[in-house]
């Protein structure tokens, strides 16, 4: 066990799974000895070589539809997209080829990739670079969604992702990949939809992913000061959406705030404060809130970006309003 | 070619301009005084200014994220430019777009773009509105070496051909997407070869040769006018610096950054003009004087611009 950055835990990740299993490789822009656009796949080029660390065109749709071909051949490729805002250009190959095979081949198809992708606002990266679009693929059967706040959980639901017999989207923050935490040095998986209490508490349910996980944190800490107990649930993947921890947690709290950095509207907390409605509504005893961004695109000037972004004020300021 | 001094001039100046301001870029972003990505264009300036010198006012382009050589090119307004660069609520976008988003629809300008191969459907768009309309308009598309390998841009080039389309794309082939040599990401040694899959013309040019690019652009702008469809123009060139700033180029060699550097298009074309005495020594350094003093206002105008207000962010997200 190590102090690691959420950058190096996924490239350990990536390492430690190529190393026990051939099949595994990558592929994707810039991925090789330039070590991908943020630093992810560091060294991996020089350790494994270009048999195996790929770089390609800029043809984001060859580079999904790739994986997924390789995928239903027996390989466990692992794609990264520079930005997560690119999809657009590969959506097809993700939604209506790879998510779909197995189902409409009657369960004989089996897909097993891994798609990597950065998300997230705050480097001043505009409309196209900078969006959170988790909740797109929430809403196609066959994929998984996975989406970690910390770099224990990063290589851990890693490993899950590539050893997943299912394409899994795999959302990064790129603010997080310098925050640090302990993370063990050997290899370790940890289940594909099971969320996480980071925070325990009695007085209300926060849940919260990804980069608003930690803003969640800050938030229970100030509430502190005002007599209010805060349990926040990191869901850690939101497809499959482990809606009993939630449950169990609303239950305890009866209130319930969802944050997250993409727009508030048809968000992920849409979801799961209608989930709450369905299943538990006579446990909830206020208003569900939900954090999110504006409904606009996300803006490019420092000052603009920075109120675009949700933070812990708006958590506090949404749980101050039920507690 | 036959062209007036002041058409020489023009170019001469559009290259300066656009020298001028991306040194100026560089430097401001090197003291953080700039923020998010931004890609350079320089040793690159003879491709847009040989190419947007062939258009009119009304003419449309689509540029990409390193879209400032293209937008100046094309007329753009330095302090407008600058501003937003700077991320200032005068800037063309109020602040909203940056580098990689600016746009002057007046100028015919549809964006430069954040997306690699996004320019391609769009110019396509253009070129289709301008035919449909009856317009004697023209677009250009812009794109990369790495953009030319995106299915947009296969899918545009079809499009534009099967329809007949008044479009000429202007591919920069500056041997690199990011790390990635031309070599790597297509087999074939010169873009121009895919043309023929469309059955348009497709031009190789020294693409630090402003009035090589100029001479074959015309040509498909004329072409493009008359109604006989696209041409595809490969202009072979080199950035100096690395794919944005902050990059350490560890990815290709020193030599052979100097080696490009000198085939600088700006010298090269001002010896020219000097030898067939179309301008003087001092008429040089003047106008590079004067452009630099442009910028330095520029640069002013941006620093002293107010940030947006926050209150501005829901502005402009519907009509
Ligand atoms: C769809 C998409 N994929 C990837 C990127 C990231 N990216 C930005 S510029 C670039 C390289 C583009 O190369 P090229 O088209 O040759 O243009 P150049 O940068 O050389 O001018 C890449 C991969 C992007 N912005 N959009």
């Amino acid at each position: 066990m190590s102090e690691k950055t959420y950058l190096q835990a996924l490239n350990e990740a990536l390492r430690q799974e190529m190393e026990s299993d051939e099949k595994v490789f990558i592929l994707g822009e810039d991925v090789g000895q330039f070590g991908g656009c943020f630093g992810v796949t560091q060294g991996l080029f020089a350790e494994f070589g270009e048999e195996r660390v790929m770089d390609t065109p800029i043809t984001e749709s060859t580079i999904v539809g790739a994986a997924a071909g390789a995928a239903a051949c027996g390989l466990r490729p692992v794609a990264e997209l520079m930005f997560v805002d690119f999809i657009g250009v590969a959506f097809d190959q993700l939604f209506n080829q790879a998510a779909k095979m197995r189902f409409m081949f009657g369960g004989k198809a089996t897909v097993p990739m891994t798609l990597r992708m950065p998300q997230g606002a705050g480097i001043g990266a505009a409309a196209q670079h900078s969006q959170s679009l988790e909740s797109w693929f929430m809403n196609i059967p066959g994929l998984k969604v996975v989406i970690p706040s910390t770099p224990h959980d990063a290589k851990g639901l890693l490993i899950s992702a590539i050893r997943d017999d299912n394409p899994v989207v795999f959302l990064e923050h790129k603010l997080l990949y310098g925050a640090t935490g302990e993370v063990p040095d050997e290899s370790y998986s940890i289940e594909l939809g099971k969320a996480d209490v980071k925070r325990e508490g009695s007085d209300v349910t926060i849940v919260a992913y990804s980069q608003m996980l930690y803003s969640a944190l800050e938030a229970a800490e100030q509430l502190k000061a005002d007599g209010i107990n805060a349990e926040v649930v990191d869901p850690r993947c939101l497809l499959p959406l482990d809606k009993d921890t939630i449950i169990d947690s609303v239950k305890k709290t009866h209130k319930l705030v969802v944050a997250h950095e993409a727009v508030t509207f048809a968000g992920a907390g849409a979801e799961i404060a209608a989930i709450i409605a369905d299943e538990a509504i006579e446990y909830i005893d206020a208003p569900i809130k939900r954090v999110g961004a504006p409904f606009c695109p996300v803006p490019f000037s420092p000052p603009l970006e920075q109120f675009y972004i949700p933070g812990a004020g708006q958590i506090i300021e949404a749980v101050k309003s039920i507690c | 070619m036959n062209l007036s001094k002041k058409s020489l001039m023009h170019m001469y100046e559009t290259m300066i301009r656009i020298r001028l301001f991306e040194l100026k870029l560089q430097e401001f972003f090197a003291a953080g005084e700039i923020p998010g990505f931004v890609h350079l264009y320089l040793g690159e300036e003879a491709v847009a200014t040989g190419a947007c010198t062939a258009l009119t006012d009304s003419d449309k382009i689509t540029s990409t994220h390193r879209g400032h050589g293209h937008l100046l090119a094309k007329g753009g307004d330095l302090k407008l430019m600058m501003a937003e660069i700077f991320g200032r609520q005068t800037g063309y976008c109020k602040g909203k777009g940056g580098s990689m988003h600016i746009a002057d629809m007046d100028l015919g300008i549809l964006g430069a773009n954040g997306i690699v191969g996004g320019g391609g459907p769009l110019s396509v768009g253009a070129a289709l509105a301008a035919k449909y309309q009856k317009t004697d308009d023209v677009a250009m598309c812009f794109f990369g070496d790495g953009a030319s390998n995106q299915g947009t841009t296969q899918e545009a080039l079809n499009m534009a051909s099967a329809w007949k389309l008044p479009l000429v794309f202007v591919n920069e082939n500056n041997g690199y997407g990011i790390s990635c040599p031309q070599c790597k990401s297509m087999a074939v040694v010169d873009i121009a070869d895919r043309a023929a899959a469309y059955d348009m013309p497709g031009v190789v040019v020294d693409g630090n040769d402003v009035l090589a690019v100029h001479e074959a652009v015309v040509e498909a702008v004329k072409r493009a006018r008359k109604g006989e469809g696209p041409s595809l123009i490969e202009c072979k060139t080199y950035r100096w610096r690395g794919h944005f700033e902050g990059d350490a180029c560890t990815y290709r060699c020193v030599e052979e950054l100097e080696e490009w550097k000198g085939k600088d298009p700006i010298p090269r074309f001002e010896a020219k003009l000097i030898e067939s005495n179309t301008l003087t020594k001092a008429e040089a350094e003047e106008t590079w004087k004067r452009i630099e003093k442009d910028v330095d206002e520029a640069v002013e105008f941006a620093k002293s611009s107010p940030m947006p207000s926050t209150s501005a962010l829901m502005d402009d997200v519907y009509a």
